[in-house]
């Protein structure tokens, strides 16, 4: 190449040719990374790990609680007491979102869009997981003043992680990090004391 | 390309074997290019040491790794028992993984006292805008690094730490939650990101830590080093073309770097025979626990090297969205007085543009920007000081109580990340955010005001 003088011009055609070429070379590149990246998204398996799962809650006395694991979350079912369903009434003004209005079609299925967010008043379904970042509540059933808990306090639960509070519906209280109400997954009950979560007569 | 030299016929066997080498590989070029004819200042001191000591670390992580590899499990289902596996029953196991796991701790040490000496003697100003760059992407390469290898012992607090640090990916409006399960590989947390976080973590952030690693050293010894008194060497050269106050690396800084090294090795050892969990702080006590996806432990909170910048998270609620409007308006106020014409347009359109913003997105999302913002700024630090001397030791005092100032508020920062939220801990935090970022926005500003002192035209050194 030494042969050709630095001061000779430029060969137009070559240049275009050259420009034509690296692109068509980057949009190779570019497809290339298509697959690499596809890698990352939930494989076929973590998708299909998603079936319902079959809860029995006969075993389950007033005032307690029993954890079913659905797509890798912990789902509670929670059998409240007449007095933790009176005490909604009472937070019922401290909440962010009393009537389940946020984001209803992905935290609150229509059957339980209540007062209780369920569908028999008696228990609630939800996911364990604050809203927040991620971390899963611990229970605080026993009403009255109690550390990092306000005085008037009804039951409810608090994420360890960063202090936002929710009540005996999984709803967030006012002022909180976490922006929404604990997610009420899809379910329904095959008998009296079957619950089925992850599907609902819907779909 | 160079000369093909011939050794002289009586040269002895090394000479010959040497002439054949650096015929086909630069070995002796680099070797004095790098190492007998680097000249680096000869008033160095302590803070010097920890360049060297990093390399040390990584060395000590990169060796350890490799054996720890041979016997972990990367599967949700026996990680954590390989760990324990690794610790009972692999000889001597316990000691590379305690030498691992305190590495790491000693890497942030040693990283942390390295940046803060190229922030008090200016080392990152021109010509060493580069060095100071590689050097900040190595800090967040090192980041990534501790942050993936701490999943890997899939305990408690590996689970629940990096639940928290994932979602904070799904804060980013519009495509946090496909984001987060981008990341994930799952819908939470599971043996796909157990997988993924142990490729990287032991072969693709650590080939990019190592490039940025040989980038870092190259610029700096293009360059040549800075030293405390910011004085550029090669200004004062003699007739050879030999910077006057600067001795060869090797064997001046060699030497004393060992000592260095024995010096760390002591500390090192201590904490590896004596107390590898530092009560807690470089081995959490949640992560003897194996991970448990449905139960979260009473107080989550990373390790302490992070710890800092997780405050500045927590600090942003929506009352600190609010005092950030109220700052932006301020300064909006003080640029439309300083500015003309169109400039004012420009100004008021991106001040409102910026409170829109923030009262638009979460608080939630503002926290993930306040936290890595708080890293991105350090690599503009290079254009954001103004001040004439390039050393703090010609500085007016008041920027000394300055520097001060910032290292309590950064130790602050760092106390209350580890602690449980609180009150008063978030307003201390708020503030400490506020500081930190007013440290660094404000100095083109206030880098320029005060009484500098006189620079020399020579180093301070006086022979020992």
């Amino acid at each position: 190449m030494s042969d050709i003088p630095s001061d000779s011009p430029v060969d137009q055609s070559r240049r275009t040719w050259v420009a034509i070429t690296a692109g068509a070379g980057a949009l190779g590149g570019a497809a290339v990374a298509v697959p690499f990246v596809s890698t990352f998204t939930p494989s076929e398996r973590a998708k299909a790990a998603g079936a319902a799962v079959e809860a029995d809650i006969s075993g389950l006395k007033p005032g307690e609680k029993m954890t079913v694991e659905w797509r890798g979350k912990p789902v509670w079912i929670v059998r409240r007491t007449k007095e933790q369903l009176e005490g909604l009434k009472k937070t019922d003004p401290q909440v962010a979102d009393p009537k389940s209005a946020r984001k209803p079609d992905e935290l609150t299925p229509a059957y339980a869009r209540n007062d209780y967010r369920s569908i028999k008043p008696e228990f609630l379904v939800a996911v364990g997981i604050c809203s927040h970042l991620g971390c899963s509540p611990s229970d605080k059933f026993a009403p009255g003043a109690q550390p990092s808990l306000p005085d008037d306090w009804q039951g409810g639960f608090l994420c360890p992680c960063h202090g936002s509070t929710f009540d005996m519906a999984g709803r967030v209280f006012k002022n909180k990090p976490a922006p929404d109400n604990l997610e009420v997954p899809p379910h329904m009950y095959l008998s009296d004391t079957r619950l089925l979560i992850g599907e609902d007569k819907k779909a | 390309m160079a000369d093909f030299k011939t050794a002289p016929a009586d040269a002895s066997a090394g000479v010959k074997f040497m002439t054949w080498v650096d015929n086909r590989f630069p070995a002796t070029k680099l070797y004095k290019e790098h190492l007998s004819e680097y000249y680096a200042p000869k008033n160095f001191n302590a803070w010097y040491f920890f360049g060297s000591l990093a390399l040390l670390v990584l060395v000590i992580q990169i060796v350890t790794g490799i054996f720890l590899v041979m016997h972990y499990k990367p599967d949700a289902a026996v990680a954590f028992a390989s760990v324990e596996y690794i610790m009972r029953d692999v000889p001597w196991g316990w000691l590379i993984r305690y030498m691992h796991s305190t590495g790491a701790s000693a890497f942030f040490v040693v990283v942390y006292l390295h940046m803060y000496r190229g922030l008090i003697y200016g080392s990152y100003r021109k010509p060493r805008e580069l060095v100071w760059i590689f050097g900040c992407a190595i800090f967040l390469c090192l980041m990534a690094e501790a942050f993936m290898g701490y999943l890997l012992p899939w305990g408690q607090m590996s689970y629940w730490g990096a639940q928290v640090i994932v979602n904070l990916f799904a804060a980013v409006p519009f495509v946090g939650p496909d984001l987060a399960l981008l990341i994930r590989g799952d819908y939470v947390v599971g043996d796909a990101t157990l997988n993924r976080f142990f490729s990287f973590h032991v072969i693709a952030v650590p080939l990019v830590l190592l490039g940025l690693v040989v980038a870092h050293i190259i610029a700096l010894h293009e360059v040549g080093s800075n030293n405390p008194d910011g004085v550029e060497i090669k200004a004062k050269k003699n007739d050879k073309g030999i910077p006057l106050d600067g001795i060869p690396f090797h064997p001046y800084y060699t030497v004393h770097d060992i000592f260095g090294v024995g010096m760390f090795l002591m500390v090192f050892c201590a904490i590896i025979f004596f107390g590898p969990e530092l009560g807690g702080y470089f081995l959490e006590y949640n992560n003897f626990i194996p991970a448990d996806p449905l139960k979260t432990p009473p107080h989550i909170a990373p390790v302490w090297y992070f710890t800092p910048f997780y405050s500045m998270l927590r600090a942003t609620t929506d009352v600190m969205v609010n005092v950030l409007c109220v700052v932006i308006g301020l300064a909006g106020l003080i640029s439309l007085a300083a500015v003309k014409g169109k400039a004012r347009i420009a100004v008021a359109v991106g001040v409102l543009v910026a409170v829109a913003l923030l009262k638009t997105f979460d608080a939630k999302f503002w926290g993930v920007v306040v936290m890595g913002g708080a890293v991105i700024i350090l690599f503009f630090l290079p254009w954001l000081d103004n001040s004439p001397v390039k050393s703090i030791r010609y500085r007016p005092s008041w920027h000394k109580t300055l520097y001060g100032i910032f290292v309590v508020f950064f130790v602050v920062l760092g106390y209350l990340g580890i602690q449980p939220p609180s009150d008063i801990g978030t307003l201390v935090s708020q503030v400490g955010t506020l500081f930190y970022f007013g440290f660094f926005l404000l100095m083109p500003w206030w880098s320029t005001i005060g009484t500098f002192k006189p620079v020399p035209d020579r180093v301070n050194f006086a022979a020992h």
